[in-house]
């Protein structure tokens, strides 16, 4: 399919909320044949810009070309009439529609009111061919899909419409090992067939793996690009960041101590189906595995979250029944992969969310004094380098970064010694990462034990003392990092030989 | 104008309203006397929207207040006839309440119903056993100080300021804001509201904190029929109908979310005046009851978005 060459130009971009400079003037240049990568930590203003060039918010400054004529966007309706597709992490499709009804929503073909049924087919048909996956039928309820069927509905929406500059936003977050394999061909199938892809990722080797070239914003600017395969990861990282990052994953030298924690042979109700292994003070063991493998499942086992249906969890001498209550009391504490639905309560304030499990000591009679809750908050948050405006503020307000530091915060200010971590540091920014990175490796060294489940593998060897490798709710024996390289364990991580 | 619009709570609206009748009727409004009657009749909802927030602030709801209020005012009707004092009557009635809230909570708690199903079915229920106990009628109640908790102050009482039932609902407002603010259990009320998976997490036991809850809104309930008992001088098992929607619309205007997570001691009584004032300003502005009606619903539906611009503005 030879289309004619397509080039959108950002020039200029200016955006002020209130006191703050979201965009600073930037400049983007995406044409067709090419896919961009958009890169940057939080808050750095790469939502601004795609909400900006979506037709979401208006720039106070700067203008958009495309193809030379001015774009002006009011609306994203607009901007989707005049080519520009949006894909967000979020999905935003109709659930209980079929796939054809959600890929001609809005601009249906109809005759006074009365669908076309057939036309209806025929340009969803053609949007999902476009895509290569005629396999997908277009009759099904789009609340039957998985999330990546979902994701490809979604770009053929774009699609259907004639929008040839898709923004494509952090699309793998949620998705498989396979199905991002399977993704980032489509990527590579829409940048042939001539549109533009703007790529939005934190993971930078993915953007390594699909981009021509990259834009790293920081603070509102871009402050630097380049061709992608003539950078390096860390050149990437110290751009996002600002400064020179010398080690990403840091690992002092540490001793194992005495067993902190045993479990043998531990079956849930579906997953996990069998567990057994020791973690000990001093440790970071990791859990590696494909999503749905039942890690995350072992982790709320453990913690009593989830029921134990055979086996043994063993806490110094107590091996008896558990609820999160006694975990805590144990010296357990959790931070959950779901952050906005379980790790925090999103409404209420940063102090509260930080000393939720442990609200003694802030008063006498058992009273709790918001005083002194602040004052032992006020050190956490010194600590782990938080930023907020003040301890009263909800915690919704604050970027996943600073979220996830809070959850965190709350098994320090409990004084944990075993730390159960479900992805740690999914979906936040690299600065973020490598200080939880540090923090993990400070705590190991101090005498804590920590068992962290990541999707995220060059992490996990590079911290990690052990590694297990979980599949279909069995989770394999550990072993030690020095052993494994990411090959292998993705190899054992999906059975294959 | 960011931070006006900020402090524009419920006491402006409060302010406002209690302006307005003042500008509107100057010479029967604002006296002594009318406020005291005014507080008078924010008492019985007052004190039942303490036990509502409590609730709301949890992510619940009870929608049996008003059938509590009645099966409490026949309670203590009947111990009273039986020849218990006053004290042990009243404290009869507040203990069915909390007897009530505890099978409510039980419900939630163990068979995992939800609130409003429950609170539903106890609405019904309760009321049913109100009127059984009465046998279907009032129940006269001989005379005692416990009819005397909301009359308007004689001469020789006016060193107290305000009736025996305003200054139980005011001290009973700053016990319940600070049980709210300052101890554990009412930090675990509103982690539970905001979000019952992290309080979980957290190590707080969400079965008893709501059984709690329950028990404490049926108890304050119960207090309100107490109250309410005093302002009858009887028991009536068929008072106080509807009103469990009052002491919602109370709370929700005084800045609760029913979402959980939120609310204010001190502005659901606030709600409860401001609903007074109008009813009692209408009165006063010689208004049909339906104008009043009107106006109160116009009141919740004002409040609340109110109370949501506030909150995008703050964030």
């Amino acid at each position: 399919m030879a289309q004619s060459p397509l080039t959108l130009e950002m020039r200029g971009i200016h955006k002020r909320f209130g006191a703050t400079i979201a965009l600073d003037g930037v400049d983007v240049r995406v044409q067709s044949g090419e896919v961009l990568a958009l890169v940057g930590e939080n808050g750095a203003g790469k939502s601004t810009l795609m909400k900006v060039l979506s037709g979401v918010v208006q720039p106070d400054a700067g203008n958009m070309l495309l193809n030379g004529k001015p774009f002006t966007p009011r609306h994203p309706h607009d901007a989707r009439m005049a080519g520009v597709g949006m894909v967000y992490q979020e999905l935003s499709l109709a659930q209980h529609l079929s796939v054809e009804e959600n890929i001609l929503l809005g601009m249906e073909p109809a005759r006074m009111g009365f669908l076309n049924r057939p036309e209806m087919r025929r340009l969803a048909a053609d949007a999902i061919a476009q895509l290569g996956r005629s396999d997908i039928r277009l009759d099904l309820r789009v609340g039957s899909l998985s999330i990546a069927e979902c994701q490809l509905v979604e770009i053929a929406r774009a699609v259907a419409v004639g929008c040839r500059v898709l923004v494509l936003d952090e699309p793998t977050s949620s998705l498989t090992v396979a199905d991002s394999e399977r993704f980032f061909e489509l990527t590579h199938r829409l940048k042939k067939q001539g549109n533009a892809v703007i790529y939005i990722s934190h993971v930078l080797e993915e953007v390594k793996q699909i981009s021509d070239r990259f834009i790293v914003l920081r603070d509102g600017k871009s402050v630097g690009e380049g061709k992608t395969p003539s950078a390096s990861t860390k050149q990437i990282i110290s751009m996002m960041v600002g400064r020179e990052v010398d080690d990403l994953y840091p690992r002092s030298k540490r001793k194992a101590g005495d067993v902190l924690l045993e479990v043998n042979n531990v079956a849930g109700d579906v997953k996990p189906v069998s567990a057994s292994f020791e973690l000990r003070r001093g440790e970071v063991l990791g859990i590696a595995g494909l999503i749905g493998a039942g890690r995350s499942e072992l982790l709320r086992s453990i913690f009593g979250l989830d029921p134990v249906r055979r086996g043994e969890i063993r806490i110094g001498v107590y091996a008896g029944a558990a609820s999160p209550v006694l975990r805590w009391t144990q010296g357990m504490g959790m931070v959950s992969e779901d952050r906005k639905n379980e790790g925090l309560a999103v409404s209420l304030s940063v102090s509260d969310n930080i000393t939720l499990s442990r609200l003694d000591g802030f008063g006498p009679f058992g009273t709790v004094l918001p005083s002194r809750q602040d004052l032992a908050t006020s050190t956490w948050v010194q600590r782990l380098n938080i930023k907020i405006q003040h301890l009263r503020q909800a915690v919704s307000s604050l970027s996943g970064g600073n979220q996830q530091k809070i959850a965190l915060a709350r098994l320090l200010h409990h004084d944990v010694d075993v730390f159960l971590l479900d992805e740690p540091t999914r979906g936040i920014d690299v600065g973020s990462k490598v200080e939880i990175y540090k923090l993990i490796d400070e705590l190991a060294t101090r005498g804590k034990a920590i068992l962290m489940v990541s999707s995220y593998l060059p992490e996990l060897l590079g911290i990690c003392d052990r590694i297990a490798v979980m599949r279909r709710g069995e989770l394999h024996s550990a072993r030690p990092v020095a052993d494994l390289d990411q090959h292998s364990v993705m190899l054992e991580a999906t059975g294959s030989e | 104008m960011k931070n006006a619009l900020k402090k524009l709570g419920p006491l402006t609206g409060l302010v406002f309203v209690f302006a307005l009748f003042s500008i509107l009727r100057p010479e029967a409004f604002p006296t002594a006397d009318n406020i005291q009657l005014m507080l008078l009749q924010t008492a019985v909802v007052g004190t039942a929207a303490l036990g509502m927030t409590i609730v709301i602030i949890s992510g619940g709801i009870d929608l049996s207040v008003g059938s509590v209020i009645a099966l409490s005012t026949v309670v203590i009707a009947l111990l009273m006839n039986a020849g218990a004092s006053p004290l042990v009557a009243a404290l009869g009635g507040v203990v069915i309440g909390a007897v009530c809230g505890s099978v409510i909570g039980a419900l939630i708690t163990q068979l995992r119903l939800a609130p409003f199903i429950v609170t539903l079915a106890m609405w019904g229920a309760l009321r049913g056993a109100a009127k059984g106990l009465a046998d279907e009628q009032i129940v006269l109640a001989p005379d005692s100080w416990l009819n005397r908790l909301l009359n308007v102050l004689t001469e020789s009482q006016q060193w107290s300021l305000l009736p025996p039932g305003v200054w139980l609902m005011i001290v009973l407002a700053l016990v319940v804001g600070g049980v709210l603010r300052y101890t554990k259990f009412g930090r675990h009320v509103f982690a539970v509201g905001s979000n019952e998976q992290t309080a979980r997490l957290c190590g707080i036991s969400v079965e008893k904190t709501k059984m709690g809850v329950y028990v404490l809104g049926s108890g304050f309930a119960a207090l309100a029929g107490v109250l309410q008992f005093s302002y009858l001088t009887i028991g009536d098992p068929t008072t106080a109908s509807g009103m469990e929607l009052d002491v919602i619309a109370a709370v929700v205007i005084g800045g609760a979310s029913l979402a959980g997570g939120e609310g204010k001691v001190f502005g659901s009584i606030v709600g409860a005046l401001i609903m007074t004032v109008v009813a009692n300003g209408s009165t006063k502005m010689e208004l049909p009851n339906w104008v009043q009606e009107i106006v109160t619903g116009c009141i919740i539906i004002l409040a609340v978005v109110l109370d949501r611009y506030r909150h995008r503005r703050t964030e």
